[in-house]
């Protein structure tokens, strides 16, 4: 036991360890700053927190479990990456092979698919629970605002991802979603005031979203595009000055 | 002297402040273990639906969208698609974004509280319950053709032709608007005219505007259920 403790003093002692970890555990106040501050993924935290913010019957951490069920999707929509190729020949076969063959295949989709759906319901529970405690009042309207926007976000990047199996239930729910594009008054062509300025099924808004004037090889690819790559940039941006502003707008709301 | 000290104490309690690190930082770490393992055990019991190869072919009935549109999809029985899918969740859109700037009423920051709040919360829980409510009638209850079925009915083809609707007449429907609209501004405005003094014109007519067309979606609906109305207006180029 001795000669573990000794090893192990050694060990942190040694100047390698030293440039990678700046300090240890000691329990000090200002160590513990340090524990944060030093922290490139801590320092998002402030040093301190008001006592009320860490308990959990306040935030219930659903803005935190959003975030992380985010990067848990990322992790995983990575991997699916791999083995999944958005072309309509392909598509539905990658997916069974997920299923079937590749190793951890099915419990990568599947939890990447219900994490999806989670991120949903935490990220509307959030919006409640920032509502109720009053949390959108000055000084942090435009920081409600931004939710909002991640908010539809969340929807977006769900919403893409349902038609990437290319299986009867993804297909038939976007063809849903997508004629009610069709129904934009003046940018869809089944909307209202749409004849009046030549909006057609092969201009109008559905037509941008699908790449065609049918769900097709272009909408897969579209939906994958904006699903791997676009809607999750913005969404980070959107994040980053979310995150951002929690601090800047004085912390973490509270009692006044 | 003694109160003094409490509310000294108290103000202190609310100001007192703890370090990140161990005391969110744990509490973090933590829930995001627990939320892993539970999304991990949950996929491992439950496997993610994957139906036949899409085909073009041969519609799904009922094709329905993703569950968190189901509420829209589900109010396309009462309007037509422009209102239901574009209009609606635009305006929800604009009237969540708008909320911290039609609410000025500075109490309730920072805590759970009711009675300081109540109009504000009222609205908004009524308007996100009737979101889930909606949502729970368009996944459970709705089968081929999008016809009502209770969740303890299995679904079949075999259900009743669905009684002939009526439109108002212009005549009729273009007063109803008018006075749905015109009372709805008006009469809180009387009856709560402090309330309506302290938001101020704008704030008012917009915070009422909101309120009065997530409640007039209520009324289409009850309209309908009730009297099988189609149409309250009819114009060449749109219908409402």
């Amino acid at each position: 036991m001795n000669l573990i403790l000794y090893l192990i003093r050694k060990l942190t002692e040694t100047e390698v360890w030293k440039s990678v970890f700046r300090h240890g555990y000691t329990d000090t106040p200002r160590n513990r700053a340090l524990q944060t501050i030093s922290n490139v993924w801590l320092h998002l935290h402030p040093v301190k927190v008001p006592k009320h913010a860490v308990k959990i019957r306040y935030t219930w951490c659903l803005g935190g479990l959003t975030f992380f069920i985010f990067l848990y999707l990322t992790v995983t929509g990575v991997l699916l990456m791999f083995y999944y190729v958005p072309d309509v020949n392909r598509a539905y076969a990658d997916m069974i092979d997920l299923m079937y063959v590749v190793p951890l295949g099915r419990l990568l989709r599947t939890s990447h698919r219900w994490a999806g759906h989670a991120m949903v319901i935490t990220v509307c529970f959030h919006m409640l629970r920032v509502f109720l405690t009053g949390s959108y009042k000055a000084p942090r309207q435009f920081n409600w605002v931004l939710g909002v926007l991640l908010l539809v976000l969340t929807f977006l990047l769900s919403f893409t991802g349902y038609l990437l199996p290319w299986d009867q239930l993804g297909y038939w729910a976007i063809m849903v979603g997508t004629n009610m594009g069709a129904a934009t008054p003046v940018m869809g062509y089944q909307g209202p005031f749409a004849e009046m300025l030549g909006v057609k099924i092969n201009n109008d808004i559905r037509f941008a979203l699908l790449g065609g004037t049918q769900i097709d090889a272009p909408s897969l690819l579209r939906a994958y595009v904006w699903h791997c790559i676009g809607i999750p940039i913005i969404s980070g941006a959107l994040m980053i000055l979310h995150f951002w502003r929690v601090r800047k707008d004085g912390g973490i709301s509270g009692p006044l | 002297m003694s109160n003094n000290a409490d509310a000294q104490v108290a103000k202190n309690n609310k100001t007192e402040k703890v370090f990140s690190w161990p005391n969110l930082v744990a509490k973090e770490f933590i829930a995001a273990i627990l939320c892993t393992v539970i999304l991990l055990a949950y996929s491992y019991y439950v496997d993610a639906p994957l139906r036949e190869l899409a085909n073009p072919g041969e519609p799904e009935n009922p094709a329905k969208a993703p569950w968190y549109f189901l509420g829209l999809q589900e109010i396309l029985v009462y309007f037509d698609p422009w209102i239901a899918g574009v209009v609606v969740p635009s305006i929800i859109l604009m009237g969540l974004m708008a909320i911290p700037y039609i609410d000025t009423n500075p109490k309730g920051n920072g805590g759970y509280c009711f009675w300081d709040r109540r109009f504000a919360i009222t609205v908004f829980l009524f308007g996100f319950i009737f979101w889930y409510a909606l949502i729970v009638v368009g996944t459970y209850m709705r089968g081929p053709f999008w016809s009502f079925f209770w969740p303890w009915e299995t679904w079949s083809f075999d259900f009743p032709t669905p009684p002939p609707s009526i439109s108002l007449p212009n005549w009729l429907g273009i007063p109803a608007l008018l006075a749905y609209f015109g009372f709805g501004m008006l009469v809180p405005a009387v009856l709560f005219w402090k309330f309506a003094k302290q938001l101020g014109f704008i704030r008012y007519n917009i915070t009422m505007s909101l309120l009065l067309l997530m409640i007039g979606v209520l009324v289409k609906i009850a309209l309908r259920l009730m009297f099988n109305i189609k149409y309250i207006l009819q114009t060449p180029w749109f219908n409402i």
